[in-house]
């Protein structure tokens, strides 16, 4: 399939779902409006309410809000999640001690944890930060420890005959072979930050994404959560192209799917 | 380092024995009681049944794995810690894949305390030694199973050991490639002789390219139990050497003796 064909067909697939959206909430079938508008508004509404936060620039802070929030999460999150990775595979006792609680902690579903950070942290940025942390760190953790853990001994016995001391293993095995591992779920943390961030807004805040659809649904203001929607999945799709090209610049030396050697 | 002079052999295997410990608490006994010598500059290629314990042996000539019982003497100096004298060349990918071919032959001097530029303008100089000189920025798995050989065999020459350590190096490359790639290995070893412990499993391959050849028998508790010499001219040229008559009488001398032990590894292999 060539590009313009696929591309034209993604387009036609918005279109279509569009246009039956529009109809089955605007002109009755058979006597019978089959997607009421005051539960599924329509697409026009919809589009006039993002026209709308663009014109006059609101949408700016709230997605600055749960931009800053989901980055903070996304770097605080790996720092502790490489950190810690590193050292329970390098101190297999220590990872043994912690593994029960490690397994309890990421068992436990998160959202439970956001009153808590509301608590403790109030209504501003911490406490979405926090909630991404939490998220975000269990993916990073897990990946670098695997990706120190699963070093081909080949390769690990090679480094030694090549002369390399504890420190130069560490740099030149130990932390590209963890790297390639969490740069691999970089799209799932990534995502993770932002899920933290707006679930934690939603939760109560007082700007971002979560609180402008929890604001309009709170006023039965369906187009106003439609619009959240469809700014949020924009917003995630710019920042997840982002971190395909972030990866394709870091795992230059990695063979994708398919790919044939010369 | 205390060195008995000139005329202590470059590896001295005494009396090894190899034991692991096994999931269900036994012990399997590896090798037994191998006893072998390596002179400086000497080529001598270990062959077996597979599964013999021809690896484990290199191993401990590594300083990788430490014997159960008896030593390891490198130039006449007991092995306690890594064989730091030795190159090695392994059977598996051993390449670092997140690194270019020229990172890769660099490292061994970096890690050596080499600035970069240097490092790098020589290991630019080893690709083109073993053929790859346009191939410095490809990483690993851009290059076929050949091409990552030679890469492997500039990143252990580069450091210049003095003994050289390679466990069935060519073994998963097809035959055409294995001999172009044994060529190589001659032609760089005749340029300052090492001293090379080289396993394989194929006969061929052991007395073409060797100045000895030790047979092992089948494990567990594998032996050596026998040692040829090979006075075939040097330099040869594999695909020569090979119509050579004393090649064909000494193969089949020693194909006398190995047959069996490769009959009674199978039957091992299948009754476990």
């Amino acid at each position: 399939m060539s590009r313009l064909t696929l591309l034209t067909l993604q387009i036609l697939v918005a279109v279509v779902s569009l246009a039956i959206w529009y109809v089955f909430t605007t002109y009755p079938i058979f006597g019978k409006m089959l997607l009421p508008p005051f539960f599924f508004s329509n697409p026009v509404d919809v589009i006039q309410q993002i026209i709308k936060w663009f014109a006059t620039g609101v949408i700016w802070k709230h997605l600055y809000v749960t931009l800053v929030e989901a980055m903070l999460a996304f770097v605080i999150g790996s720092i502790g999640g490489v950190l810690v990775g590193f050292w329970f595979a390098r101190q297999p006792r220590t990872a043994a001690v912690f593994d029960p609680y490690v397994k309890m902690a990421n068992a436990l579903p998160r959202v439970v944890l956001a009153p808590i950070f509301t608590l403790w942290l109030g209504l501003g940025i911490w406490s979405k930060v926090a909630l991404g942390v939490t998220l975000v760190f269990f993916i990073v953790f897990f990946n670098v420890y695997q990706g120190v853990k699963e070093v081909s001994p080949t390769v690990l016995a090679n480094a030694r005959m090549l002369g390399m001391n504890e420190r130069q293993l560490m740099r030149h095995v130990y932390w590209p072979s963890a790297l390639s591992w969490m740069f691999s779920s970089l799209h799932t943390s990534v995502g993770f930050a932002v899920v933290g961030a707006v679930v934690g807004e939603y939760l109560g805040s007082a700007a971002g994404l979560g609180y402008l659809i929890q604001q309009a649904e709170g006023v039965f203001d369906v187009a106003g959560v439609f619009a959240g929607m469809f700014v949020l999945a924009a917003f995630v799709i710019v920042i997840d192209t982002i971190v395909t090209m972030v990866e394709k610049r870091l795992l230059v030396w990695r063979p994708t799917v398919g790919d044939a050697k010369p | 380092m205390t060195s008995t002079g000139t005329t202590a052999p470059a590896v001295a295997l005494n009396g090894v024995d190899v034991a692991f410990r096994l999931a269900d608490g036994g012990v399997y006994r590896a090798v037994e009681a191998a006893t072998l010598n390596v002179a400086d500059g000497e080529f001598v290629a270990i062959v077996g049944p597979t599964g013999c314990g021809k690896s484990t042996l290199l191993n401990i000539a590594a300083g990788l794995i430490a014997p159960a019982a008896g030593s390891a003497d490198i130039f006449g100096t007991r092995l306690a810690d890594l064989n730091r004298q030795a190159g090695y060349l392994f059977q598996a990918d051993s390449l670092f894949p997140w690194k270019t071919a020229l990172e890769n032959v660099a490292i061994g001097l970096e890690t050596a305390g080499t600035p970069t530029a240097e490092a790098r303008a020589r290991a630019q100089d080893w690709l083109g030694r073993v053929g790859l000189g346009s191939f410095g920025d490809r990483y690993p798995h851009m290059l076929s199973g050949g091409q990552r050989k030679r890469v492997g065999l500039a990143q252990v020459l580069i450091r210049d050991p003095k003994i050289l350590l390679m466990d069935e190096p060519f073994g998963p490359l097809d035959a055409q490639t294995r001999q172009i790639m044994g060529n190589l290995l001659l032609d760089l070893w005749n340029a300052d002789r090492k001293a090379v412990l080289f396993v394989t499993h194929d006969l061929e391959e052991a007395i073409a390219l060797s100045d000895r050849v030790v047979i092992m028998s089948a494990g567990p508790a594998a032996r050596i139990i026998g040692d040829w010499r090979v006075s075939l001219p040097r330099p040869r040229d594999i695909s020569d050497v090979k119509l050579d008559p004393a090649f064909h009488e000494l193969h089949r001398e020693i194909w006398q003796m190995l047959k069996s032990e490769v009959l009674k590894g199978y039957a091992q292999a299948e009754g476990r």
